[in-house]
């Protein structure tokens, strides 16, 4: 379950967290960025924590307690951006 | 169902509460993220540092983890909700049958799923027809 947290004024982070796949990525630093921004089909989906608002509550969410779950994945733009 | 922008929890509470609210009369009813680095989406590889947004990216994740599919949007054009619905359906029956069935293009519930065998080779037009590709 999402941990609830006291909303403050420190801005709360979204993080990665480290998987033991990119930990074996040994990379040149002026690749390394393109190559952690591709997604593959079939390949482990980046793993990460980010606060959220969930009904009615401020909770922190970490893709890992999900699974076992299928999981719908969805950025957009911005909040009231019409579409 | 994970929502993820680079709005602050501050304004995703305010969105539910003065404008989602009054279009489905009760809370949004999964957690809307707050990414306000693009740090998840960098990692997604969907943010637009020029912008300072994340584009349309939607992910479907199975249950061990996995990217199973993605679609990415420029903003101005939303997604087919009908479209992800399909997939996540067409996924599960893809992995309930532990990849013994296979969904051809079009599939949707009720139609017809091939079974990837050596027998099939060659003979798929026997089995299924070019109209069932497109919507009925």
């Amino acid at each position: 379950m999402p941990k609830e947290f006291k909303p403050g004024c420190e801005r709360p982070k979204a993080s990665m967290v480290a998987t033991a796949s990119a930990e074996e990525q040994v990379l040149p630093s002026d690749v390394t960025k393109e190559v952690q921004s591709m997604i593959k089909v079939g390949k482990p989906a980046p793993e990460f924590s980010a606060p959220a608002f969930y009904q009615g509550k401020f909770v922190n969410v970490d893709l890992a307690e999900y699974k076992g779950k299928w999981v719908l994945l969805c950025f957009y733009p911005g909040d009231f951006t019409f579409v | 169902m994970l929502s993820v922008s680079v709005d602050s929890h501050f304004v995703h509470k305010m969105w539910n509460d003065q404008e989602l609210k009054k279009m489905i009369g009760k809370d949004i009813p999964f957690p809307m993220l707050s990414d306000q680095s693009g740090a998840i989406g960098t990692l997604y590889g969907i943010y637009d540092e020029e912008a300072g947004v994340e584009t349309r990216g939607r992910f479907l994740i199975d249950p061990d983890g996995n990217v199973q599919a993605f679609e990415v949007l420029t903003p101005p054009v939303g997604r087919n909700v009908a479209e992800a619905i399909r997939q996540i359906e067409a996924f599960q029956l893809v992995r309930a049958s532990k990849g013994t069935e296979a969904t051809p293009s079009g599939w949707k519930p009720g139609k017809k799923v091939l079974r990837p065998s050596i027998e099939l080779v060659g003979n798929v037009w026997r089995e299924w027809d070019v109209k069932d590709a497109l919507d009925d």
